[in-house]
């Protein structure tokens, strides 16, 4: 599967997560908060949090550990 | 007769088998992909081919015994919804790691035990290569050896409690659970540090150290050292998903959602099985599953389940009492500590919100926004809750910890969804 991240090709395997994908690609955080602009990643992991959330394919505020890759997926973090 | 299961994780699945065996159509909602909750993750579970099983699907509201469900890819706006009528309900919605706060618990690198552990048996991910695993209960064990599985070097499990008590208790005597840990503390040869817990997380944009204190009986620090890790996991035990059983009108006992016998709640026709109605692993959770499921569904109480489910109450009550959160966590905060991670919620904007005289939860959270985010309150409710009891009492003002549980959408819509929703949904 081929799925792009901040602009960056990626490939993907099927069952990969969004965060799965970020993590395995060395990324710890991907968000800084509105407030004081701190840095985010995963917490919860299960989808009860929300520090997770990226956009994908255009729609924002998807939570990354919840949202499994599908090909083609347009992957974009806040702070690439 | 329909039933439906909400929650494919080993009680919601034994609750569909045994509500299909029973004679009643059974329908099986789960918002993952695949079956087998937070136990069996990375290794799909099947269920009997006669239930209908609803995968990547969410119950997000309830009225009466009509549940509305969306459908597709995680908070997709493509997401397709339905409404299905059933005679009789089973919620099976699991749990969630609770993570008492601490200096730095917001810091990347920082999970809770549940994460670390899903991203190790869901995704084959490490959170770190030197990881210290900290909080209090056995679900540390086997979240410290998925670690070493994915190739982390686990330095150690840091116990806020000593679990002692648990061991020694009469009514704990069950011979396979503490085979099961004894398994794990002899494969794992990793240090297991009781009264001992990280209180603090350092690093700029991602954890390099954190202190771990020695603590007494209380949780309060005795003594505390540096260490350097690259990531870290936590968890204090788990918060119940409640929000179904909130909004059908479920009673809850102890916050968990309060069952007789056979699993049914206060509520006709609504049941409930596994971690909702008590913290107990997963060979509790799919007994009970069996019992409710059995029970919705009209049939006789299956007799070898009930028995499990009495003897596995027994142990799960005895794991609870060994393994409480004790207040002292509350002397680990700085003024600047994050309670609520969405909406930034220092403990400083806690405190002065109840000098302000904020005397119930909803004032509380209006005057310092504590909860009110995107989790609504999921992650810091119930430690906010304990927060403000104690800096109310030392003030003299009077609190009441109302049910900070109570959110009519289950799970959040996006608005383009919620516009769409024929009138009738409503
Ligand atoms: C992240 C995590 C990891 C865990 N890993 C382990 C482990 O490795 N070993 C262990 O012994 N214990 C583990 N536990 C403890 C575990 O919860 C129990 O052992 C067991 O899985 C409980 O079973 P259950 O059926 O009650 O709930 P769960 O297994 O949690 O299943 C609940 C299911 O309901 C679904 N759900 C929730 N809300 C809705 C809704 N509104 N609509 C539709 N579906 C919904 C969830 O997606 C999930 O699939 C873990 C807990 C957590 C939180
Ligand atoms: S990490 Fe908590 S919602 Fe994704």
């Amino acid at each position: 599967m081929r799925v792009t991240i901040d602009g960056v090709q990626h490939s993907a395997t099927p069952g990969q997560t969004v965060a799965g994908a970020l993590l395995a690609d060395g990324r710890t955080s991907w968000r800084t908060t509105r407030g004081a602009g701190k840095p985010r990643g995963v917490f919860c992991g299960i989808g009860v949090c929300f520090d997770c959330l990226v956009t994908v394919n255009g729609v924002a505020d998807v939570r990354a550990c919840q949202r499994l890759l599908a090909e083609g997926d347009d992957i974009r973090t806040e702070e690439p | 007769m329909r039933v439906v299961v909400i929650g494919g994780g080993p009680a919601g699945v034994a609750a569909a088998e045994a509500a299909v065996r029973a004679g009643a159509d059974t329908v099986l909602v789960d918002s993952e992909p695949t079956l087998g909750g937070q136990f069996h993750r990375g290794n799909p579970q099947r269920v009997d081919s006669r239930v209908r099983h609803l995968a990547n699907s969410t119950v997000w509201a309830v009225q009466g015994l009509r549940l509305h469900i969306r459908t597709g890819p995680a908070d997709s706006p493509t997401r397709t919804g339905e409404a299905i009528d059933a005679d009789a309900v089973v919620i099976a919605t699991g749990a969630h790691d609770r993570v008492v706060p601490f200096p730095g618990w917001d810091l990347p690198g920082v999970y809770t035990a549940g994460a670390a552990q899903a991203l190790a048996k869901g995704q084959g991910i490490a959170i770190g290569q030197r990881v210290l695993v900290s909080g209090t209960g056995p679900f540390l064990l086997p979240v410290a050896e998925s670690l070493k599985h994915v190739g982390a070097n686990v330095l150690g499990i840091c116990d806020a409690n000593t679990g002692a008590g648990w061991l020694r208790h009469p009514r704990a005597a069950n011979p396979t659970k503490i085979a099961e840990l004894l398994g794990y503390a002899i494969r794992l040869r990793t240090s297991w540090q009781p009264r001992t817990a990280v209180v603090a997380a350092h690093g700029d944009d991602k954890v390099s150290a954190v202190t771990v204190a020695k603590l007494n009986p209380d949780w309060t620090i005795r003594s505390q050292r540096r260490v350097a890790v690259d990531a870290v996991c936590v968890g204090h035990g788990f918060t119940p998903r409640l929000e179904l059983a909130v909004s059908a009108g479920c009673k809850l006992a102890d916050g968990f959602i309060a069952v007789d016998h056979t699993g049914a709640t206060s509520v006709p026709g609504w049941y409930a099985a596994g971690e909702v109605t008590g913290i107990g692993g997963a060979d509790l959770a799919a007994a009970e599953g069996e019992v409710a499921g059995t029970a919705a569904a009209g049939g006789p109480c299956p007799a070898t389940a009930l028995a499990k489910v009495r003897s596995g109450r027994r142990f799960a009550a005895a794991l609870a009492a060994a393994h409480p959160i004790r207040p002292g966590w509350q002397t680990w905060l700085a003024d600047d500590t994050l309670v609520c991670r969405c909406e930034e919620v220092t403990y400083r904007a806690l405190r002065e919100a109840i000098d302000l005289d904020a005397t119930g939860t909803r004032t509380f959270k209006l005057t310092s926004r504590v909860g009110l985010g995107l989790c609504q309150g999921r992650m810091c409710g119930r430690s906010a809750v304990d927060l403000a009891t104690t800096l109310a009492a030392q003030r003299r003002t009077f609190f009441t910890p109302a049910d900070l549980q109570r959110r009519p959408i289950a799970t959040p819509l996006r608005l383009a969804e919620l516009a769409s929703l024929p009138e009738e949904d409503l």
